[in-house]
């Protein structure tokens, strides 16, 4: 290079076309040279990615070969009966019905409480300590074990004045109900609600906020009628994303429903003495038909938790399909480029 | 310096020299409202000046600081229904944070401090509730920012009373409803564009329809000050001929004050202009007189380095 860069040319020699090879496929970085323990550690990553990717669907097609070969239709609609006959043990009609109940009564709690504390965490803040105070206070519910949750709603429901949400400790029940395990089923959805809509309303411009101020608008009129309707589809993912933590919980199933084989109501009073009664919901009843459980009864077991990985899923596809809503088309592929699963492709 | 404010910390800016020629004087017709007569001052404009002009807006050596900073110092203009006041200035002049206070969306920020007394109709703004203020003294951005909803929505949002006002998708769509959103967008000079459709969303609007949205939302709830902050700026020239056109035409029922960099702009629309720098008003006069015959050194140099 120096040598010829000191011989005299009589006219410099144009400069050479880039190899356009090269351009669209610059060399790639080597990890040779990098020190052992990062080479290690970049293999990890990739292992452990991969992996991942593995265990995941090692589970939805164990689930699905598994589940689909026991399912029966007539498990739909049919009750759990007490039998150790596989044949005579009934379905999980109870059970379905118990998850969505209870996962109605948590959502019903959660969704509106949620996206209040949300609107004020970001639209008032007043005082600043107390919502501090609020934004820790959502932290610490998110990372409570639920059957610490499950735990502590025992000893708040077994308190004779909130006797009527249950049979009532006189009748020899702890405080087990729907509606007790719904309102504590709330806690665990609550902080995914507060925590979509919290950061909705962040990117919410504030030009649309200054819009609504200027026209004389308050911060209620404000919240209600631009901020929230402008940020429904991250609420929706939210409450979705809440949904599918309520339908996935045992713990307090076990403790707060009492997860009995079926739903038995209370008194006589139809919608009120069901609500007031125990029951099961599906991640029970797969924890009681298992080997681990009593039931003994994998097969059920099996199909059971097919269905609530079905159910789980397609809440997921929804919070999917709620989150790309907003967005333009050209964006939606991101997620499934992400995904790519070869590292050292081309 | 006022007393009630806090001790500025950018000594530096404060102890300068004053580069702008002096403090302005007082605007000769601060305090009386002018008669008819008053208006032969602007013969020389091409187009008819408004026959009737009436003070709304009294702004009286107003000062306003962003925590220690000051932004504005001893301003005191009038607004007058009728006419058009320009406000102009380099960037940081404070033209936005005045206008701004006009309706005290200054109050939003944090920190922000006043000094120095805003009326309108003789009452200090202070003394008003502040949304009351704010439907009578209605504001346009320089972005344009419709809300999320259809076209109808967004004017009838703002017509809507505050325990009436509804979320959503569906309002409710009274005769009387429908006939004041249709008035809002007609002096807007937009209902005939978007007549045949108005459940359609206000983001599918160009950039100029939007701003005219905007500027129809403003006025439907009936105020009597405009405020309109470089509301062409983001637009392309011809939506900017329509809206300098409505403004024009719209001052004879609302007082209008206008922010703009363009000063062609300001030249067109505005009966008075009142130049600022750094916080303190140079020069206010009549358009023609500001930009033919300003009597500042400092006004010179902006509008010939700005014209060229």
């Amino acid at each position: 290079m120096a040598s010829a860069a000191l011989t005299p040319a009589p006219a410099p020699a144009p400069a050479p076309a880039p190899d356009a090879r090269t351009v669209a496929h610059p060399p790639r970085e080597r990890t040779s040279s990098w020190p052992l323990v990062d080479r290690v550690c970049y293999w990890l990553c990739w292992a452990t990615g991969i992996g991942l990717c593995v265990i995941a669907l090692a589970i939805v097609l164990f689930m699905l070969v598994k589940g689909i070969a026991y399912l029966r239709p007539s498990l739909f609609v049919e009750s759990p009966a007490p039998s150790l006959h596989q044949s005579q043990s009934g379905g999980f009609r109870d059970p379905i019905v118990g998850t969505l109940v209870v996962t109605a009564i948590g959502t019903a709690i959660a969704a509106p409480m949620g996206v209040a504390l949300a609107a004020w965490l970001s639209e008032y803040r007043r005082p600043a300590w107390l919502a501090r105070s609020v934004e820790s206070a959502v932290e610490m519910l998110a990372g409570v074990p639920s059957i610490v949750l499950a735990i502590f709603g025992l000893l708040v429901f077994s308190q004779g004045f909130l006797a009527f949400l249950s049979q009532g400790a006189a009748q020899g029940s702890l405080g087990e109900s729907f509606f007790n395990a719904g309102i504590v089923m709330s806690l665990l959805a609550l902080p995914l609600i507060v925590g979509a809509t919290h950061e909705a309303l962040a990117q919410v411009p504030d030009r649309l906020r200054e819009a609504s101020y200027a026209l004389g608008k308050t911060r209620v009129t404000t919240i209600r009628s631009v901020l929230l309707p402008a940020i429904r589809p991250s609420i929706a993912s939210g409450v979705v994303l809440g949904m599918g933590r309520i339908i996935g919980d045992t713990a307090i199933v076990t403790i707060l429903l009492g997860a009995t084989l079926k739903n038995e109501p209370v008194g006589h009073t139809p919608l009120l003495g069901a609500l007031r009664g125990t029951g099961s919901t599906l991640t029970s009843y797969v924890y009681n038909n298992s080997p681990a459980g009593e039931g003994n009864a994998h097969e059920k077991a099996y199909a059971a938790a097919f269905v609530l990985l079905m159910i789980v899923l397609a809440l997921n596809a929804l919070v999917t399909r709620l989150s790309n809503g907003e967005r333009p088309a050209g964006e939606r592929g991101r997620a499934l480029r992400a995904l790519r699963l070869w590292p050292l492709g081309r | 310096m006022d007393p009630l404010m806090p001790p500025p910390i950018r000594r530096i800016a404060l102890d300068r020299e004053p580069n702008v020629a002096a403090p302005a004087a007082a605007p000769a017709s601060n305090g009386a409202p002018r008669g008819p007569g008053g208006a032969s001052l602007r013969a020389h404009r091409s187009r008819p000046a408004s026959a009737r002009v009436l003070e709304r807006m009294r702004i009286d050596s107003v000062s306003l600081a962003y925590g220690a900073n000051w932004v504005v110092r001893d301003v005191s203009l009038p607004v007058r229904q009728g006419e058009v006041l320009a406000l102009i200035g380099a960037s940081g002049s404070g033209k936005t944070t005045l206008l701004r206070s006009l309706n005290r969306l200054t109050e939003i920020t944090t920190g922000a401090a006043r000094s120095g007394a805003i009326t309108i109709d003789g009452r200090d703004i202070h003394e008003l509730e502040v949304n009351d203020l704010r439907r009578r003294v209605s504001m346009v951005f320089q972005q344009p920012n419709p809300f999320p909803m259809s076209i109808f929505d967004n004017v009838a949002y703002a017509l809507a009373e505050q325990h009436i006002a509804r979320g959503g998708r569906r309002r409710r769509r009274t005769p009387e409803l429908a006939r004041a959103v249709e008035d809002a967008l007609r002096r807007a000079g937009l209902y005939e564009e978007v007549a045949e459709d108005l459940d359609r969303s206000a983001l599918r609007l160009s950039g100029g329809q939007q701003q005219r949205l905007c500027i129809a939302r403003a006025l439907a709830a009936g105020p009597e000050v405009l405020l309109l902050d470089e509301p062409c700026s983001a637009l392309d020239p011809i939506s900017t001929a329509t809206i300098e056109e409505l403004i024009v035409g719209l001052r004879e029922s609302v007082a209008i004050v206008i922010v703009t960099h363009n000063l062609q702009q300001a030249f067109r629309v505005a009966d008075n202009v009142a130049f600022m720098h750094l916080g303190e008003l140079v020069e206010y006069g009549p358009s023609a007189q500001v930009f033919e015959r300003p009597a500042r050194q400092r006004t010179r140099d902006y509008i010939s380095g700005a014209f060229g």
